[in-house]
C-alpha cells in the first residue's frame, strides 16, 4: 500500500467538539483565505512572483486575489527569483510589506544571495531602522512526482540564518493562522508551504488557532496526538504522516505524541522539552538530508533539556544524503511508515550498556 | 552616446555662478576627506578605507541632483563623496571605516541614503523595489510628487546578473530608478576590457528599451546635468535612465591593495587623464566665477571639516555588544535572547 493512499484522511483531529468558526477547507484554500485577508487588512501588503498574478500561480494560492485587490497589489513579476527578492527588500525598504513567491523551493536558489545577504541582515544593517517585514512563501518538500529542483527542503538551510525566521504549516487549519500570523510579522519569516498537502481537506477553525487559546499567537510548536510512550518531532507533510504511524502503534499497544514543530526557527525548545520529559523517547522525522539536517539541532535539544531521563539516544527519520530523486524513486527517499516504525522500534528496543 | 530625450524645464536650466563654487567646495571637501582617510589607515585610525580619489567630479555631481525629501539613493562602499554631497552626517558614514557598523551609523531614512552596502551590485535590486513602491503609492495617491531611486554599481558589478535583473525588472515596471555606473577602469585588478563585453555598459541599457547616457564622468557639470535630465525622465513616469560616467580610479581599489602589481605609474598617468578637481579649477578661473581667494577658502573650510569628522572618529568607541543581539530581530527570539545572557555571563559585561 502507498503512503499516499493511507495519508487520504488520516490526520487525526483530536477536538471532540466543532466549532461554530469551524469550516472544511484544503490547504490550498485555507491559505489563499489568509492571503484575501492579509490583503484586505492591511493595505502595505503586497504579493507577486512569477505567475501570482492572472494565473492565481501554478498551486493556485493566489487565485482571485489579483481580480479582487486589483493588479497593483497582486503582479506577476519577469521569471528571476533574484529579482524578486531583491526588489522585495526594497519595497520593504519604502515600507511596503511584501509577501513573494518562489515558484517551487529549488527555485530559491538563485534568490540566496538577496535572501541571506540582504533580506535578512536588512534589520540589523540598518540598526533597526530598516525592518524586513518580508513573508517569503515556498512551495516545498517532495511527494508530487515533479522535475528536478521542484522537491527541495530547505529548512536547514534558511533556519542556519542569522537574521530569518522559518515555519511550516502541516493541515489547513495551520496554514490558515500561521500564514495570518507570518504576514504581519516585522521581521522576515520564510514560510514552507508542504505542497504534497496543498489538496488534503481538513476541518479549519478560524476563530481560534490553538484550542482553549483565544486570541493566542501561534507561535511554537503543538501537539497533534498527545502519547506517553515516545514523541514524533516533524512538520511539513511528515506530521500527517507520522499522525499515521501513531495510528498504527496504536493497534500494538505503543501510545505515540506527535509534536508538530511547526515554527523551524525559533524552535520551541521548551515544547520539545515539555513532551520527551514525559515520553522519555523521541524520534524526529524530516524529508530533507540526514547531515546537518534540522533533526540534528532537534536531537540536541532534547539531549539537553532531557539527557538524564531519556531512555535511549534521539533517533533521526530522514531522507538520504543524495539529490533529491527522481518521481520514480522519491517514495524510497521520502521517511515511509515502515522506516519511521523501525526507527520507534529502535528507540523502544534501545538498551543502555 | 545620449538616448534620453532632451531635457526641459528645470533639468535645462543651467547651473548658476554659486552652484558652481558650491559644486567646487564639494569637490575639495571630498577629496580632502578622501586623501585623509587614507593618512588615517597608516596611522591606525581606521583598519581600512576604499579611496575614490579621481572620482569626485561623478559621485558630487550625481549626488548634487538628488532631492533628499523624496528620493532615495542606493551606495555602494564608495560614495563617500554621494554621501557629503547629500548632506549625510559624516562621522557617521566614516565609522563603516572604523569597523564601527557595518552600514554606518547614519539613519538611512532621515538621510535619504541606504546603509552602505558591501555586496558587489547588492542593492540595485533594492532600488527597483523601493522605486516601484513610489509608483504605486503615487497610484493610491498617497505621495506626490513621486521620488526617484539613484542607485549607484561599477564597470565590475555590471557582470553581476542582479544587474540585468534590476534593469530588466525596472523597464517591465517603469520603475523611476536611475542607475549611474561609475567606470573606473578598474574593478580590482581586472581592467574594464577584461570586465565588459563590447566595451560600454551604457550600450546595453538598449536592450532593455532604456534610455542612456555614456558621459565624462570628470566633467561635474556634465555629471549634474545629465543625472537632472536622468531624473527629470524617471520622475515624469517615463520609467529608468542608465548612466554611465566614464571616470578613472585614480587609487589603489582599498587601503590593502597594491596596483604596482597590475599597472604601472606610467599607466595610470596615462589613463587617468587630468585631474577632475584641477580641471573644474581652471574652467571656473577661465570663466571668471571663482578666483584664488575662493579655492582657498574652500581648502581651508575642508581641512576644518576633516579635522572635525577625524575628532569625531577618534572619539567613536566600539558599539555596546548587545546590539550584536539586539539588532537582529524586530521581534527578538528566545534562542538569541539566551545566547545573549550567555555572552553577558561568560563575557564578563554583566
Amino acid at each position: 500500500m502507498s503512503n499516499s493512499t493511507l495519508e487520504g484522511g488520516a490526520a487525526a483531529s483530536t477536538s471532540a467538539a466543532t466549532p461554530a468558526s469551524t469550516t472544511v477547507m484544503s490547504m490550498q484554500q485555507a491559505l489563499n483565505r489568509a492571503l484575501d485577508e492579509v490583503l484586505a487588512e492591511n493595505p502595505r501588503t503586497l504579493i507577486f512572483g512569477e505567475d501570482c498574478g492572472r494565473l492565481g500561480g501554478v498551486f493556485r494560492i493566489t487565485d482571485g486575489l489579483q481580480a479582487k485587490h486589483g493588479a497593483q497589489r497582486v503582479f506577476d513579476t519577469p521569471l528571476a527569483e533574484s529579482g524578486i527578492l531583491g526588489m522585495s527588500v526594497g519595497l520593504a525598504m519604502a515600507g511596503f510589506h511584501p509577501i513573494p513567491e518562489v515558484q517551487f523551493d529549488g527555485f530559491a536558489y538563485p534568490a540566496v544571495n538577496q535572501i541571506v545577504c540582504q533580506m535578512a541582515r536588512m534589520n540589523y544593517r540598518s540598526r533597526g531602522t530598516m525592518p524586513m517585514p518580508i513573508t517569503l512563501r515556498v512551495p516545498s518538500f517532495g511527494g508530487i512526482r515533479a522535475p528536478e529542483h521542484h522537491g527541495e527542503s530547505l529548512e536547514a538551510l534558511f533556519a542556519h540564518v542569522p537574521g530569518l525566521k522559518v515555519v511550516s504549516p502541516s493541515n489547513p487549519h495551520e496554514a490558515y493562522h500561521l500564514l495570518k500570523y507570518a504576514a504581519t510579522r516585522p521581521d522576515p519569516v520564510i514560510f514552507m508551504e508542504p505542497k504534497s498537502r496543498y489538496w488534503q481537506k481538513d476541518d479549519v477553525d478560524l476563530a481560534h488557532c490553538d484550542a482553549n487559546d483565544d486570541g493566542a499567537s501561534p507561535t511554537g510548536a503543538k501537539v497533534q496526538r498527545e502519547g506517553r510512550h515516545l514523541t514524533l518531532v516533524a512538520w511539513g507533510a511528515m506530521v500527517a504522516r507520522c499522525l499515521q504511524v501513531a495510528g498504527l502503534a496504536a493497534e500494538d499497544g505503543i501510545d505515540i505524541e506527535v509534536l508538530d514543530l511547526r515554527w523551524l526557527k525559533p524552535i520551541d525548545a521548551e515544547a520539545l522539552a515539555a513532551s520527551v520529559r514525559k515520553t522519555r523517547r523521541a524520534v524526529v522525522v524530516h524529508e530533507a538530508p540526514l547531515t546537518s539536517g534540522l533533526g540534528a539541532e532537534v536531537a540536541q535539544l532534547i539531549t539537553q533539556s532531557c539527557f538524564d531521563t531519556l531512555k535511549a539516544p534521539v533517533e533521526r527519520v530522514t531522507g538520504f544524503d543524495v539529490p533529491y530523486p527522481s518521481g520514480d524513486l522519491e517514495d524510497e527517499y521520502i521517511p515511509n511508515i515502515d522506516r519511521i516504525l523501525f526507527g520507534i522500534q529502535r528507540v523502544l528496543e534501545y538498551k543502555r550498556g | 552616446m545620449d538616448t534620453l530625450p532632451a531635457a526641459s524645464g528645470e533639468a535645462a536650466e543651467p547651473l548658476t555662478p554659486a552652484q558652481l563654487r558650491e559644486l567646487y567646495s564639494l569637490m575639495v571637501a571630498v577629496r580632502h576627506l578622501d586623501t585623509s582617510a587614507i593618512a588615517w589607515q597608516r596611522q591606525g585610525i581606521i583598519p581600512g578605507y576604499a579611496p575614490e580619489l579621481g572620482q569626485e567630479a561623478a559621485q558630487v555631481g550625481s549626488g548634487y541632483a538628488v532631492d533628499t525629501t523624496r528620493d532615495f539613493v542606493f551606495p555602494t562602499y564608495r560614495e563617500m563623496g554621494v554621501a557629503r554631497t547629500m548632506g549625510v552626517d559624516m562621522v557617521a558614514y566614516m565609522s563603516t571605516h572604523k569597523a564601527t557598523w557595518h552600514g554606518g551609523l547614519y539613519d538611512p531614512l532621515e538621510s535619504r541614503l541606504a546603509p552602505i552596502q558591501a555586496v558587489v551590485a547588492g542593492s540595485v535590486l533594492h532600488a527597483v523595489g523601493w522605486a516601484h513602491g513610489q509608483t504605486l503609492s503615487a497610484a493610491a495617491g498617497t505621495t506626490a510628487p513621486p521620488g526617484v531611486a539613484l542607485t549607484y554599481f561599477g564597470d565590475g558589478a555590471s557582470s553581476q546578473g542582479d544587474v540585468h535583473e534590476a534593469l530588466n525588472f525596472a523597464a517591465v515596471l517603469k520603475a523611476p530608478v536611475v542607475f549611474f555606473v561609475q567606470n573606473n577602469g578598474w574593478a580590482i585588478s581586472v581592467p574594464t576590457e577584461r570586465q565588459v563585453a563590447g566595451g560600454s555598459v551604457a550600450a546595453r541599457a538598449a536592450g532593455y528599451g532604456v534610455p542612456a547616457l555614456q558621459i565624462d564622468g570628470d566633467d561635474v557639470v556634465a555629471v549634474v546635468e545629465a543625472t537632472r535630465r536622468a531624473f527629470a525622465h524617471a520622475r515624469a513616469g517615463n520609467g529608468p535612465v542608465l548612466i554611465e560616467a566614464m571616470t578613472y580610479r585614480r587609487g589603489p581599489h582599498s587601503t590593502s591593495d597594491d596596483p604596482g602589481r597590475y599597472r604601472s605609474l606610467d599607466e595610470e598617468r596615462d589613463a587617468a587623464g587630468a585631474d577632475p578637481l584641477e580641471r573644474f579649477r581652471q574652467r571656473l578661473l577661465a570663466d571668471g566665477i571663482a578666483d584664488d581667494a575662493f579655492f582657498a577658502e574652500a581648502l581651508a573650510a575642508a581641512k576644518a571639516e576633516e579635522e572635525q569628522i577625524r575628532a569625531g572618529i577618534q572619539a567613536l568607541g566600539p558599539r555596546p555588544g548587545t546590539e550584536m543581539f539586539d539588532l537582529v530581530f524586530q521581534e527578538t527570539t528566545p534562542a538569541l535572547q539566551a545566547q545573549a545572557a550567555n555572552w553577558r555571563e561568560e563575557s564578563e559585561h554583566v
